[in-house]
């Protein structure tokens, strides 16, 4: 039983980091923009956050936990937004491959992080490694009731707040695309922009906007891994940028709806720890389970495309560069 | 109140006429040097080192001695054959980003040979068999998502960037199956006594052969590109699926075919990793070198011999940049981010080659 609930926590702080980043993803997929950049503007959130409070805390010797959470995620959040506006400049204005941009912004944000995440220290005049305790602990602080709760309820309160904005997000998303006119507006720049442009909408703002919006709350995610996975220090091995990349398949697994993005990013994260709680499993065959989640992401993708349900199809301009005068 | 319509300050428009060469490279060239600017702004900023002699300490680092000149080279082979690979995945807008997967493919078959046969076959004969293997293991894993593409047009990007991950997993089992020594979680030099599997030194250089051997495939995908039949089917369906199926050609079968291509190449790059360089193998043995190689085949406009230069460009910067983080006791990811510095200028600067924009003039206003 304790095994399982350590599952069910470790599944649920990755599918935390994964939704952000989906939820994200979605808003710009949206808008016609497939933002392969996903995991470099995690990236980016995770270590202008950290950053933010790193300078903070060094400088105050009394940091206050309520402007720490601040600073990191209004940090967190306009880097990332930065990250997508570099994305959208190159795509929307400049008219630049989507893909090759995307796949340059991670090279460029994962440079950037784990440069300055193994370095800043030194650069800083200091010893050892970036260490943001009181951020971290605030990050991860639940109610001051939840510890002695039983098991279950426990389990379900246990989360620093962000677990749970995670999911405020997807709903709000999923309401301003699916129940309001500026989605309806998105959705048609995403589907049709020739037509969204006849109709008076303008097509960049709502492109650059989507864009941007989506990279800051894909950058939460990466705030959310480093202030509560990793407890407020930098981790050099990639572990951001894998999950990144599950964020980007989550997007399609979830057929384009955050709410559905909602529980597919809790398998995933399920799914990403179930290796190490199935017994008798050695060293080799772990390594064969940690590949459950992109299979069954590929598995998914076959089947979506093998039912071809309109519903479930991305966007139809996805990927497209939009021109008025290229017609 | 008269509404007055006034001609928008900033107007783009699609050029007439192709820009002659010597222009577009220009443009380029312009877009390089100010993306090098920037970047010695930077390292300036962080090291506090005089640009010009931040651009000497990375030369330096390239090129600095017979051994770093080498290393160059042979990382530009292995880039430029990625590249080499992807281009007529690319080139058919099937959008391999897979190489990494491939690649490792390509090396797991590599290395299995190098521990399984050791000596038991000499090396004129097991090198060729490497070759061939590891070809054939990059090959499938690229048509395994072109299988699905032809067949349900499975969204190729996400399946193909999937296949990456699954590879990854793939490669730390058999690291974890030939680890040397046990415990290690890393499979360490292989043969290092017999060099059984090693490519021989030819001209008393340990990498001569890595850059036959992608010299050839360069001159090989050009003519395959430009020159034949099969060349001639990608690109009509990368232009259009629609034309090529008017023009009575099978699009599922060029899909296949090209992507089987495509990942040999990747496939025998994990060989050059493998058997040409590391003589090891470790997930990081593609080393985000098959993503990198999408933007030098896309830059180059799938031209291989103008993926040297970019490639060389590239591993110049890498080289150079690792040299500046070991001398100030920095990380080496600051090449990767220099390496998104490049690459956004440069992708920002194709826009000036194919428009022009027109700022608004107050000559012409009469109308």
């Amino acid at each position: 039983m304790t095994e399982l609930i350590s599952l069910f926590q470790a599944g649920i702080v990755f599918g935390t980091v994964i939704l952000y980043g989906a939820t994200g993803e979605i808003l710009t997929e949206k808008s016609g923009n497939l933002n392969l950049g996903v995991p470099g503007i995690m990236y980016l959130g995770g270590i202008m956050g950290l950053m933010g409070v790193f300078f903070y805390e060094m400088n105050n010797p009394d940091p206050s936990p309520i402007l720490c959470v601040l600073i990191a995620m209004s940090c967190a959040f306009l880097a990332s937004m930065l990250g997508g506006l570099i994305y959208s400049l190159l795509t929307i204005t400049l008219r630049a491959n989507q893909n090759v941009t995307g796949l340059t912004l991670t090279i460029f944000a994962g440079g950037f992080a784990n440069f300055f995440g193994g370095s800043l220290m030194k650069l800083a005049g200091g010893v050892g490694q970036i260490n943001v305790a009181t951020t971290s602990a605030a990050f991860r602080a639940t109610l001051p009731f939840v510890p002695n709760l039983p098991a279950l309820p426990r389990m379900l309160l246990g989360f620093g707040f962000m677990a749970y904005l995670a999911v405020v997000v997807a709903f709000v998303v999923s309401w301003v695309i699916n129940r309001t006119s500026v989605g309806l507006n998105l959705r048609a720049v995403g589907e049709n922009p020739a037509t969204a442009d006849a109709a008076g909408i303008n097509v960049t703002k709502y492109k650059y906007l989507a864009t941007c919006l989506g990279a800051g709350i894909s950058g939460l995610g990466g705030l959310y891994y480093v202030m509560d996975y990793t407890k407020g220090t930098w981790d050099s091995a990639g572990g951001i940028e894998s999950l990144g990349w599950l964020a980007v398949a989550l997007v399609i697994f979830s057929t384009w709806r955050p709410k559905r993005g909602i529980w597919g990013a809790y398998l995933f994260g399920l799914l990403s720890w179930l290796y190490f709680y199935i017994p008798g499993l050695t060293r080799r065959s772990m390594e064969l389970f940690k590949m459950l989640p992109y299979l069954v992401t590929v598995i998914v993708l076959v089947a979506a495309s093998l039912r071809r349900r309109r519903e479930d199809q991305p966007p139809a301009a996805l990927g497209l560069p939009y021109f008025r005068e290229e017609r | 109140m008269r509404k007055t319509h006034k001609e928008p300050f900033i107007r783009i428009s699609k050029r007439g006429e192709i820009l002659p060469p010597w222009k577009a490279w220009g443009i380029r060239g312009i877009a390089l040097v100010g993306s090098l600017v920037l970047c010695a702004i930077i390292i300036y900023s962080i090291v506090e080192l005089n640009p010009l002699k931040v651009y000497g300490a990375m030369f330096n680092g390239a090129f600095g001695t017979n051994k770093r000149g080498w290393v160059t080279i042979r990382d530009t082979m292995m880039l430029l054959c990625i590249g080499i690979g992807l281009a007529p995945a690319f080139k058919m807008r099937f959008w391999n980003i897979g190489a990494e997967g491939q690649i490792l493919m390509g090396g797991i078959a590599s290395a299995a040979c190098m521990v399984y046969l050791d000596s038991a076959l000499p090396n004129l004969a097991l090198l060729p068999l490497m070759f061939i293997l590891s070809a054939l293991a990059g090959g499938i894993w690229g048509f395994i998502p072109a299988w699905f593409k032809a067949k349900w047009n499975t969204n190729e990007t996400l399946f193909t960037l999937m296949m990456n991950y699954i590879a990854i997993q793939v490669t730390s089992y058999f690291v974890a199956l030939w680890e040397n020594p046990p415990g290690s979680n890393s499979v360490g030099v292989i043969n290092p006594q017999t060099k059984a599997g090693w490519f021989p030194e030819i001209f008393g250089e340990m990498y001569t052969l890595n850059v036959i051997i992608v010299l050839a495939l360069a001159v090989a995908m050009f003519v395959y590109l430009n020159y034949s039949k099969q060349g001639y089917e990608i690109a009509v369906v990368g232009e259009s699926e629609n034309t090529a199926r008017y023009a009575a050609m099978s699009v599922p079968k060029v899909i296949m075919r090209t992507m089987l291509v495509s990942g040999a190449v990747c496939g025998i790059a994990g060989f050059l990793a493998v058997s040409g360089a590391s003589h090891t193998i470790s997930i990081s043995t593609a080393g985000g070198r098959g993503f990198t190689a999408i933007i030098v085949a896309w830059l180059a406009k799938f031209n291989p011999f103008v993926m040297i230069l970019i490639s060389a460009l590239l591993v110049f910067l890498d080289r150079g940049a690792i040299e500046i983080a070991s001398q100030y006791n920095l990380n080496d990811y600051v090449s990767s981010m220099l390496t998104g510095i490049i690459l956004f200028f440069i992708l920002g600067s194709e826009f000036f080659i194919n428009y022009q924009v027109k700022f608004r003039s107050n000559k012409e206003v009469q109308a």
